[in-house]
């Protein structure tokens, strides 16, 4: 990896990826739903300009197709969508519940020290840039299951889901300027249709326990804890 | 050139299947388009193996696609068991619909997705990029979630929710994987497509840089662990098996967690290499007899008989991964074949577990009684079925188990103890539900139903003769695979 093209290309990218991990941590601690989507619509945002530059400054070109695919994507359409099925389902008022949120931000910050120290060993590999981002990218990784393991509703789990995706490609952007094309195609193709379904199952969950707060979705449990028959 | 084509068969023939059967609708005859389409797979992918077989590892001149005897035999495996299960469906989904569990709609769904599964398992299998086999393992994903969620009922959406989230944040962690990996190819091999093909990863593995391949690793077995369901990631397994519909059941035991398997398997042999210590491998077999005693221990407490059986597969898989990890030729060879040994018993298993909640009317083991005395075809199937799984002689399940075993022998004795604990464990948890439901006498107003036990048959026969004789060809080539897998042949 050709190292410090450019102080400037380097710093921006170091601020890119504190933002993302910076929206990994707001979106955390958030618990209004219109809120979190938002704030996931400018996390994508900030994904498609990285790699924007990153594909301006290697001159990748098929670094603008997967921007734009980005943008299009998980900066415009995604949270839309989502953001449709809010306010149709009913739950732009409603509060999810965090446990404990206290809690929850310093496990972030642990898991955030963690990802450094699994990084570590790396060091050899690279020059600084390259460690620092992994480390970054695997963080706001982690902090996107930590989302979707404290929140409670189905569509925070989603958010999460997606997040855990976009950290996934800052990697991807920034240490080795994005997946071979035909792979980032797969990938698009595969986030919009799971998209899709995620918003069919929206639908089928919110008729079956009349609501969308997974603690509720514990039928199959209790089916098969308990003694009673089927 | 035959094998270019029947590659490109083997692909496009599901493929047209999704949209002909999506555009065709549930018409009497979609069934019948549905196994003479898994017919012409299952021809296309013998043509594919013979070709394979005779000339030596397929790479296609773009190097899109390679097929090698690892692969082969797991695609002709693949088109079997999708034909077989195929044939059973037909007259099960019908029942369904007679008794007004599932609409024509859903149906149409279901043949539709039945071959996007298809396609999915075979993509898997002949791609050579790692890129592409992680979107077509996500693709089977979406597939099965829409299969899983088929009957609407709160318990069905329930547990397709909560294997698409479990599955997909799995998946995210092999693709996290895959990436670490990619960084550290390209390193080496430079930016581009050919850093993610395993055919180039395989020349170039010793030169991988052995830190970022650790951490990739732990991501790509926990990742597509979740999907061969290694406990503790298993928890979608039973659920997503019990709520449903049953040939769902068998093509997931029998195919898409072997697919998964299959996928950390092909890391693991890069992974080998660049390491210099056998951490992959001990972090397979740490993971495999978890997975496996756990499971042994839950066949014991269940009362749905779907879920009775996702547990068993739960177990067989353990066992395999353990296999694959121990990663001497012959612990490879056992994997080899428990893995079809597994695939074509539990399949077979499945469909008669099907037929048998039809008759009893409910998936409530204490419910299921006397099927000997009702339907005497369904009551044997499970029986020998049964008999198969648990690893009684002369089945091929007995062979493959008593191979690991040995395997073990070999190279861990100390760990000989647990894993024929758990065989012994597994053993009894299936037959203490399986006696009353096989014996026992026959409950009132239970009526046979229209079943079709031609597949597990062919199924039970094949096992069978795996067990009594390993056909020359198959060994040859199980062991051909063995040694690729354990590093002895020099790419």
């Amino acid at each position: 990896m050709e190292e410090a093209l450019n102080p400037i290309y380097d710093q921006t990218v170091f601020l890119l990826a504190a933002l993302v991990l910076f929206t990994s941590f707001v979106m955390l601690a958030q618990t209004r739903l219109v809120n979190l989507v938002k704030l996931f619509a400018l996390q994508g945002g900030l994904l498609a300009a990285t790699t924007a530059l990153v594909g301006f400054v290697h001159a990748t070109p098929h670094l603008f197709i997967s921007a734009g695919l980005t943008l299009v994507l998980k900066a415009a359409l995604i949270p839309f969508m989502l953001h449709w099925f809010i306010v149709r389902l009913g739950l732009h008022r409603q509060e999810d519940r965090v446990i404990r949120p206290l809690g929850l931000l310093l496990g972030a910050a642990s898991l955030m020290v963690f990802s450094y120290y699994i990084i570590l060993p790396a060091i050899h590999l690279s020059e600084l840039s390259t460690r620092n981002i992994i480390a970054t990218s695997t963080a706001s990784f982690l902090l996107g299951m930590l989302l979707m393991i404290s929140h409670r509703q189905a569509i925070s789990h989603v958010i999460g889901f997606m997040a855990m995706e976009n950290a996934l490609f800052f990697l991807a952007v920034v240490s080795t300027y994005g997946m071979p094309l035909v792979v980032e195609l797969g990938i698009a193709f595969d986030v919009m249709v799971g998209a899709v379904i995620f918003g069919v199952f929206f639908f089928q969950i919110r008729e079956s326990i009349d609501s969308l707060d997974v603690d509720r979705l514990n039928r199959l449990s209790h089916l098969y804890e308990g003694e009673e028959e089927k | 050139m035959i094998a270019m084509i029947a590659l490109y068969g083997l692909l496009l023939i599901p493929l047209g299947g999704v949209f002909g059967l999506a555009w065709l609708g549930d018409r009497p005859m979609a069934a019948r388009i549905n196994n003479l389409l898994n017919t012409a797979t299952f021809v296309v992918s013998l043509i594919l193996a013979a070709a394979v077989l005779r000339m030596g590892t397929f790479l296609s001149a773009d190097r899109w696609w390679m097929v090698d005897s690892f692969s082969v035999y797991l695609i002709v495996l693949t088109a079997l068991v999708g034909l077989t299960t195929g044939i059973f469906s037909a007259p099960y989904m019908e029942h369904e619909r007679e008794i007004g569990r599932l609409t024509h709609r859903r149906l149409r769904l279901y043949y539709a997705m039945y071959q996007a599964f298809m396609l999915a398992m075979y993509l898997i299998l002949v791609t050579n990029n790692m890129g592409i086999l992680w979107v077509a393992m996500e693709g089977a994903t979406l597939a099965t979630v829409l299969l899983v969620s088929l009957y609407r009922t709160p318990e069905s959406v329930e547990a397709a929710w909560k294997y698409f989230i479990l599955c997909g944040v799995g998946i995210a962690q092999a693709l996290f994987g895959t990436i670490l990996l990619y960084f550290a190819a390209s390193q080496v091999l430079g930016i581009g497509g050919k850093a993610l093909t395993w055919t180039t990863l395989y020349t170039h593995a010793a030169e991988l840089d052995p830190t970022v391949m650790k951490i990739a690793f732990v991501f790509l077995l926990v990742g597509y662990g979740t999907k061969v369901g290694l406990v503790p990631m298993h928890s979608w397994l039973p659920d997503a098996h019990s709520e449903g519909p049953t040939p769902m059941s068998a093509i997931l035991s029998g195919l898409l967690l072997n697919d998964a398997l299959y996928a950390i398997v092909r890391s693991k042999m890069i992974v080998d290499q660049a390491l210099s210590d056998n951490l992959a491998g001990f972090l397979m077999m740490g993971f495999g007899l978890i997975s496996f005693l756990v499971a042994a221990l839950f066949l014991h407490r269940q009362r749905d008989i779907k879920r009775l059986f996702s547990y068993s597969s739960i177990e067989h898989m353990g066992m395999m991964t353990f296999a694959f990890g121990i990663g001497t030729p012959l612990a490879t060879f056992a994997a080899l074949m428990h893995m079809t040994t597994h695939s074509l018993t539990k399949s077979s298993i499945f469909v008669t577990v099907g037929h048998a909640s039809h008759i009893a009317g409910t998936q409530f083991i204490p419910k299921i009684r006397g099927l000997l005395a009702t339907q005497p075809a369904v009551g044997w199937g499970l029986l020998i079925g049964t008999l198969a799984i648990a690893g009684f002689p002369p089945f091929g399940v007995f062979v493959s188990e008593f191979l690991v075993l040995v395997a073990t022998m070999k190279s861990f004795p100390w760990l000989t103890l647990p894993v024929l604990a758990g065989i012994g464990i597994a053993f009894a948890g299936l037959f203490k539900h399986l006696h009353p439901m096989v014996y026992g006498a026959r409950p009132e107003n239970q009526q046979p139903v229209r079943a079709n036990m031609l597949p597990v048959f062919i199924h039970l026969t094949l096992v069978l003769w795996l067990g009594l004789a390993i056909p020359d060809v198959l060994a040859n080539w199980f062991d051909h695979a063995a040694q690729l897998i354990s590093g002895d042949i020099p790419r």
